[in-house]
């Protein structure tokens, strides 16, 4: 819900090149990541920024491929947004922004070919490995999108095969051998209220929003993945120089990802 | 040949390691985590708050509801779909059950307790962990509680009569085993929660249940330290 009222004393602040908890424009709350979570995933992280806390947590399946594509593995991406983590939502299917967050975590991974489809094959037109992600909200504060996004590449990073005999996959036997990661895709969403540009946005300054732009980005700079929200269009100079920032402070974020 | 040494070294009465801490869960009014062994809860309470659609609302006492829920990919094996299933459903019922008792629901008319259940990760004893992260969230929340409640697992595995079954124990093959969570008022000593499958003797029964109240108040303690913890003045501030 937009309020007015909070929207001029937001507005007051960026003004000033600050926010309402003391930050930059420019600053990302403080990072907390841990893994390895939880010990019945294939791979797992928490990510906490500032009090918006997020669980990724991977399943190695058995599937079979799909037709048109006998040889490429699988990428599933799921977010639940617990009624737990907020007030705000409700049990129940999952709701727009839910499938909104996974599809644009899950572009960002797939399309930045980290994960190589193809050596998830074990019998081509017949078995795949999918890797399935399960995104789940505990806190939210604002910025899921960042966080869901970072426990993701987290969790994948350090996903291990469980044991597959052929036949049957052990669940309880890990291996040694890890899901093989080649890029690190990290995502960081760009905020436009009034002319303002900042990101990391806390629940307050994200319900007051008139734009996002989502970008992720890789190493060498390029960009594999946007999403647009927000209400308000951005003109190209907006999109240079959010694109600009989300890119910088990417270079941030990768370094937990190490 | 019996059950003489339990998989994992415990002895007969010994709970697995038991971890808890309160307020973990910032948006909601009370929350709390409690891990034993490789069994994790969190637990999150808002409210009270009016209940909606209005005729569920009771006029004489507020509504306790609880919500279990395990994470997709907390399941010894493969995924878990998300959302409620039977089963689920079934632990949420006799959730609400376990935790009423002491909840002092009379102070809340048309109101309605929500109580979110989450599991990161299980090894068995699932709805228990959950009752006691639910337990301390209840009361994290300043809800009027006449004590707090802590449930674990008793049973028979084999010939032996032990505590806090984990899941290779669950899946015993060589013998018959009881599977039988609890919870345990304390100050009454009744209990709110009994399942069971499996199979026992009544004397044997008995004697879990016994085995149960009488380590049921470990977990206690720690449930309590976990939340004077929360609101310990701590010497750096």
């Amino acid at each position: 819900m937009q309020n007015t009222t909070i929207k001029q004393h937001l507005m007051k602040a960026f003004q000033q090149n600050m926010r309402l908890d003391g930050r930059g424009l420019e600053e990302f709350r403080k990072i907390e990541v841990e893994l390895d979570i939880s010990k019945t995933a294939e791979g797992s992280a928490r990510v906490k920024i500032g009090d918006t806390e997020v669980l990724a947590g991977v399943k190695m399946i058995i599937s079979n491929p799909f037709p048109d594509t006998p040889e490429d593995g699988a990428i599933m991406i799921n977010a639940e947004f617990l009624p737990m983590a907020s007030a705000r939502f409700e049990s129940g299917p999952p709701g727009i922004e839910s499938i909104e967050l996974a599809r644009i975590v899950d572009r960002g991974l797939r399309e930045s070919k980290a994960i190589d489809v193809k050596k998830l094959c074990i019998k081509k037109g017949e078995k795949v490995w999918a890797v399935s992600v399960d995104i789940i909200t505990m806190n939210d504060d604002g910025n899921l999108l960042d966080a869901a996004a970072l426990a993701t590449i987290l969790a994948v990073k350090h996903t291990r095969y469980p044991s597959f005999d052929g036949i049957e996959v052990d669940y309880k036997e890990l291996t040694d051998t890890p899901l093989e990661i080649t890029k690190i895709p990290i995502t960081v969403t760009v905020c436009k209220t009034g002319s303002y540009i900042f990101v990391d946005p806390v629940s307050e300054e994200e319900s007051n929003i008139d734009a996002r732009l989502t970008v992720t980005t890789m190493q060498d700079g390029n960009i594999c993945a946007l999403q647009k929200g927000g209400s308000m269009p951005l003109s190209l100079k907006d999109i240079s120089t959010m694109v600009d920032l989300a890119a910088k402070k990417a270079e941030e974020l990768r370094e937990l990802v190490k | 040949m019996g059950y003489s040494q339990r998989l994992d070294g415990r002895k007969l009465d010994e709970l697995r390691p038991i971890e808890a801490k309160a307020g973990v869960i910032k948006n909601a009014d009370g929350s709390a985590f409690f891990r034993i062994g490789k069994t994790s809860a969190y637990a999150a309470v808002y409210g009270p708050r009016e209940l909606y659609p209005k005729f569920m609302q009771d006029p004489s006492k507020g509504i306790l509801r609880c919500n279990y829920s395990m994470m997709p990919f907390s399941g010894i094996g493969e995924r878990v779909r998300p959302g409620p299933n039977r089963r689920a459903r079934e632990i949420s019922l006799v959730t609400e059950k376990a935790l009423a008792p002491v909840v002092e629901l009379g102070e809340f008319p048309n109101a309605v307790i929500d109580v979110f259940i989450e599991l990161p990760q299980t090894d068995a004893g699932s709805r228990c962990a959950g009752i006691c992260a639910a337990s301390m969230a209840l009361a994290d929340a300043g809800i009027p509680m006449k004590d707090l409640v802590a449930a674990v697992s008793v049973g028979k595995v084999h010939d032996k009569i032990l505590v806090d079954l984990d899941y290779n124990e669950e899946a015993y093959e060589d013998g018959p085993v009881a599977d039988i969570p609890i919870a345990l008022v304390p100050s009454t000593q009744e209990i709110s929660l009994l399942q069971m499958d499996g199979e026992i003797s009544k004397e044997e029964l008995m004697q879990a249940l016994e085995l149960g109240r009488t380590v049921i108040p470990q977990i206690i303690e720690i449930q309590k330290k976990a939340l004077k913890e929360k609101y310990a003045i701590k010497d750096d501030q």
